[in-house]
């Protein structure tokens, strides 16, 4: 009867919705109709709840009655531990959707004196479920009757019987037991309810608390056989179909900025592909809460949603930090447009974080995520298990087509550029934003390690942060390599300074040209004039030459003219 | 309702004889009823020889009583006088057992 008939004309297992979160996907469609399925756990793991939730959302979501019989509880302890959990029993119960019947035996005033049988037991269930016509029914926690009856043989097989009959009746049952030594049960209930056995654990690690569930077995049917965490908050529970998820989803060629508009630049100048996710990984104080920031802001500007989940400040903190670069978040937050959560990684595991990250995208069903930051996680897990984390955390969004912004601290340490978690390479963008220390100062360099799908900047950027704002500065490429800060400030004024020098340098050789010039002209000048004087001289003394000749000419003929004349006077004379 | 009744008719009529008042819940014709119920009547024709109230009830015709009474394991055997209340399972073939829960002077 828990059969039906597909199309290929063999049976395949009905099953029961539970209606718990993700559940029904890792059983692929929920707990096997008419069979018992028997949830095992510690102290405290989540048994009842779970078992109560699948009976109250059967009675509420399917309109399938359901009949609760504890062995443990009474019955109003147990509306008020559901009760807040948001489960109201009591106005089920009104409305002839659940029964809810307390097995309460007192070992002490019972004496066994011969063979017996639990048929009281029977009655009471079998009254129950033809009551109110019950098609679910959930017993927390039969084991408990170990504890009462002393001749476990009858228990035994009593309890055999009664599985068997539960099936009879065609309900889709749960019973509860307490995790047992070496075994699944403490009194291997397991032998007996065998179709579906689901483990729960509640697992303390570091302090950190986590909560998981197996499928131990499932006949007849496919189910996923990891451990899947899940987590119990005021509206019940949630499991997290962890992997489940194919690498099949659609990706969009949608370009979104970052809001930075030269970071933009680097991308093409058109920002980072929608759905994609984008790491932002530095050191500390590098402004990786502030890129954050501007794609939130950037994200928002755009009317789309955003989720912003906070590891380490407070949203209060977050706005008032953003109003010092000119991000104003409060308004978005006004009108709905971000929501910053923020909570203390130690809060609870992992696992945990992984589902409460799940059920808040999917109420508040953002178009970017970000997660601020994911180093620090790290404090509740190992890193093996952050990564493996996060890894079904970006698969989960990006199934979903939400763009994804991560940022991680890295340390100065590490000459690599590898993030702590390992995830760069399930990434599609990581831009690095890291301190450049020198000259006794540190400045920010941002660069994109990687971009997938379109062409970016290989270069390095100076990252400076104002009152106005992020600002990305090209850095001054100078022969010594880049230089940035006040080093690239000196240097494009000693650029400056040496440019001014270079043009004095050249006046002032232009001047000594000249002066040389002048020099020379000068010294042409006096040789000139020297060479006049020499001429002048050799002038002189030809003019002087002429003027002895002329005067010795005239001598001469003077000379002569006298003796000619003594000739004529006295020829003694002459003699003399 | 059916538990009243006998309760006061019995505190009226035999009230110095009636000692022992006892409560047998049975499921039917089942084998464990049966012999339970002989059982009981041969311990209480042998030792309480008119001074009991026996009363056997069968759950399945009042199957709420199943709730209302906690009833798991059947048969059970209720005394409710003498105080204090004892509850006995089982078919009652331990005569010695079921002797000694009723604090019966042999």
């Amino acid at each position: 009867m828990s059969r039906s008939i597909n199309k290929n004309n063999t049976t395949v297992l009905k099953k029961t919705p539970t209606g718990i979160n993700g559940f029904d996907e890792i059983t692929y469609g929920g707990l096997p109709t008419g069979r018992p399925t028997l949830i095992c756990g510690g102290a405290g793991a989540g048994k009842t709840l779970l078992s109560v939730e699948f009976i109250v959302r059967g009675a509420l979501d399917h309109k399938e009655p359901g009949v609760i019989m504890v062995f443990e509880e009474k019955a109003e302890d147990l509306e008020q531990n559901v009760a807040s959990l948001g489960l109201n029993l009591k106005k089920l119960q009104k409305d002839g959707l659940l029964w809810i019947d307390h097995v309460h035996v007192d070992r002490s005033e019972i004496e066994e004196t011969g063979l017996y049988d639990l048929d009281g037991l029977f009655i009471r269930l079998g009254h129950a479920i033809d009551s109110i016509g019950a098609k679910r029914v959930m017993l927390d926690t039969i084991e408990n009757l170990f504890g009462t009856f002393d001749n476990e043989a009858i228990l035994r097989a009593e309890l055999r019987r009664l599985f068997s009959w539960l099936k009879d009746k065609g309900v889709t049952a749960i019973i509860t037991a307490e995790k047992g030594t070496g075994m699944l049960t403490r009194h291997g209930l397991e032998e007996y309810v065998s179709d579906c056995v689901i483990l729960l654990e509640h697992r303390v690690i570091n302090q950190i608390s986590t909560r998981l569930l197996r499928v131990v077995k499932y006949r007849g049917s496919l189910h996923g056989t990891n451990e899947y965490p899940f987590l119990i908050d005021e509206d019940g529970i949630s499991v997290l179909p962890v992997t489940s998820l194919l690498l099949g989803r659609d990706v969009s060629s949608q370009r979104i900025s970052s809001g930075i508009d030269s970071l933009d630049g680097m991308l093409g100048g058109k920002g980072f592909y929608r759905g994609s996710s984008i790491l932002v990984s530095g050191t500390a104080g590098t402004g990786k809460t502030s890129i954050a920031a501007y794609f939130a802001n950037a994200s928002c500007g755009r009317k789309e949603r955003c989720l912003f989940f906070a590891f380490e400040e407070s949203p209060q903190q977050i706005v008032r930090n953003m109003r010092s670069i000119n991000i104003d978040l409060n308004k978005y937050i006004d009108t709905g447009l971000l929501q910053i959560v923020a909570t203390r990684p130690t809060l609870h595991g992992l696992e945990s974080h992984l589902v409460a990250i799940h059920k808040k995208v999917k109420q508040f069903k953002p178009r970017m995520v970000i997660l601020d930051p994911i180093t620090n996680l790290v404090a509740v897990a190992s890193l093996g298990e952050v990564k493996s984390m996060l890894m079904r955390l970006l698969d989960f969004l990006q199934n979903e087509g939400i763009t994804v912004l991560f940022t991680a601290l890295t340390h100065d340490k590490e000459n690599l550029p590898q993030t702590d978690e390992g995830i760069s390479s399930l990434v599609d963008a990581w831009v690095q934003v890291r301190d450049m220390e020198n000259n006794g100062e540190r400045n920010r360099g941002i660069y994109i390690m990687k971009s997938r799908g379109m062409g970016h900047s290989n270069q390095v950027r100076e990252f400076v942060i104002t009152s106005k704002g992020l600002e990305l500065i090209d850095v001054y490429l100078g022969p010594d390599g880049i230089l940035i800060g006040s080093a690239r400030e000196a240097q494009e004024l000693q650029e400056y300074t040496g440019a001014a020098i270079r043009s004095n340098a050249a006046n002032r050789k232009n001047r000594e040209i000249e002066r040389k010039r002048l020099v020379l002209e000068a010294k042409i000048a006096s040789l000139k004039e020297e060479f006049e004087s020499v001429q002048e001289e050799l002038n002189k003394t030809f003019v002087e030459d002429d003027l002895k000749k002329e005067i010795m000419e005239k001598n001469r003929q003077q000379l002569t003219q006298n003796r000619n004349s003594r000739y004529t006077e006295n020829g003694k004379v002459n003699k003399k | 309702m059916k538990k009243k009744r006998p309760e006061t008719e019995a505190k009226k009529t035999d009230r110095p004889p009636t000692e022992y008042k006892l409560r047998l819940y049975i499921t039917g014709a089942s084998p464990n009823s049966a012999r339970a119920i002989i059982n009981i009547r041969n311990i209480c024709e042998s030792y309480l020889k008119d001074r009991y109230d026996l009363q056997v009830i069968d759950v399945y015709q009042d199957v709420e009583l199943a709730q209302q009474e906690q009833l798991i394991a059947l048969p059970l055997l209720i005394k409710k006088l003498p105080l204090p209340e004892r509850k006995l399972i089982g078919d009652l073939s331990e005569t010695e057992k079921v002797l000694k829960a009723l604090e019966v002077n042999m």
